[in-house]
């Protein structure tokens, strides 16, 4: 089964994990830039961190077949302090060239603070300048509902190309949200939080297969390199046809993807 | 699509396994000592939300819509980086 993994954080995972989802069929993957479960030290980490996401990254991938792409951004855990972020957001033009980079993300809002919002709002003048697409990030659990309506209200202001804006990490309560106001929107398949295949399918059954996609968001956390493609075996036992399988695991990201003109197959 | 038979013969005995975690989770806390923090009628509110959900929302959402903080204005700063599960002022109101 083919399928492209949107949002997975492969710099956490092993190559043994590369392995693991080439022989299941993953044909792409893209990793957007993220928190690494600490706070790095200095803007001169994400220099770092921006190397590897361009260049180490897709070379590791390479030798399984995959096509490895990225998203370039400070992430929203690292955004409350808006000097350091500030300092590290000016070292994205600098990189926005490099021929795997899709566009701007995984921003967004973590404790829905003034200052992540001040950040999330600068990004996206930054992926408007580029004329980059967007991907983002909601936040975790109770934050979900009010992150959402934030980010939704200064997406509205900045009058984006909706239809080069993902959000990200939908659940029941906000993916009706997103999809109603024209972004497209993605389920995370994670352990705890987040969703589950069985819930991520009752998602795509209740609001739609259209602008919608699946992925794992594997990371350094207990997460499931595999969960797309076990989603995907779950659809199949829920009497989902092929073609259908096919476009939410592999033809919706191929299509969102696509408006980046970095994203070849 | 699956019929509602189907469904349940998908996944009746995993929901079953669940349910009686959850109940065995409150007998838990009843059982041991001290006081239960905000989360506790937290998930009692929101098992009665997945009850009763309100017109035009789903068990599920009712769910999420429990335990979530519908304030709407950002906050001044972050104060902790993550999230508890339930939101605290919300329950306490």
């Amino acid at each position: 089964m083919r399928y492209i993994e949107p949002h997975a954080h492969m710099v956490s995972r092993t190559t043994a994990d590369y392995q693991a989802i080439a022989q299941v069929g993953c044909e792409a993957l893209c990793e957007p830039a993220f928190w690494a479960g600490f706070d790095r030290a200095s803007p001169q980490g994400f220099y770092d961190y921006y190397r590897q996401l361009t260049e180490y990254e897709p070379a590791r991938a390479a030798k399984f077949g995959i096509k490895h792409f990225c998203w370039l951004c400070i992430n929203p855990k690292e955004a409350e302090d808006p000097v350091f972020a500030r300092e590290v957001m000016a070292m994205i033009p600098e990189f926005i060239e490099k021929p795997t980079v899709l566009g701007i993300g995984e921003i967004g809002l973590n404790k829905n603070t003034k200052n992540e919002l001040a950040i999330f709002e600068e990004h996206v003048e930054i992926a408007k300048k580029y004329d980059q697409a967007i991907l983002i990030h909601t936040p975790h659990l109770e934050d979900k509902l009010k992150g959402t309506r934030l980010i939704l209200d200064a997406l509205n202001n900045a009058n984006v190309d909706r239809s080069r804006v993902i959000i990200d990490h939908v659940e029941e309560h906000t993916a009706p949200l997103v999809l109603d106001q024209g972004y497209w929107a993605g389920m995370t398949l994670y352990p705890e939080s987040k969703c589950s295949p069985a819930r991520a399918i009752d998602i795509l059954e209740t609001f739609g297969m259209e602008n919608i996609w699946m992925n794992s968001a594997c990371d350094w956390g207990i997460s499931d390199p595999l969960a797309v493609i076990k989603t995907a075996l779950e659809m199949k036992k829920r009497q989902h046809s092929p073609e259908i399988i096919d476009k939410v695991i592999f033809e919706n990201p191929k299509k969102f993807l696509s408006q980046c003109p970095n994203f070849k197959l | 699509m699956p019929t509602k038979k189907e469904i349940q013969d998908l996944y009746f005995m995993d929901a079953r396994f669940k349910l009686l975690e959850i109940a065995s989770f409150l007998d838990r806390v009843d059982r041991h000592e001290g006081e239960a923090d905000f989360r506790h009628p937290a998930f009692a509110k929101a098992l009665a939300a997945m009850q009763n959900p309100p017109e035009g929302t789903t068990r599920a959402q009712a769910v999420h819509l429990a335990f979530s903080d519908h304030s709407t204005e950002p906050a001044e700063t972050a104060g902790i980086q993550f999230a508890f599960g339930a939101h605290k002022e919300e329950v306490e109101s």
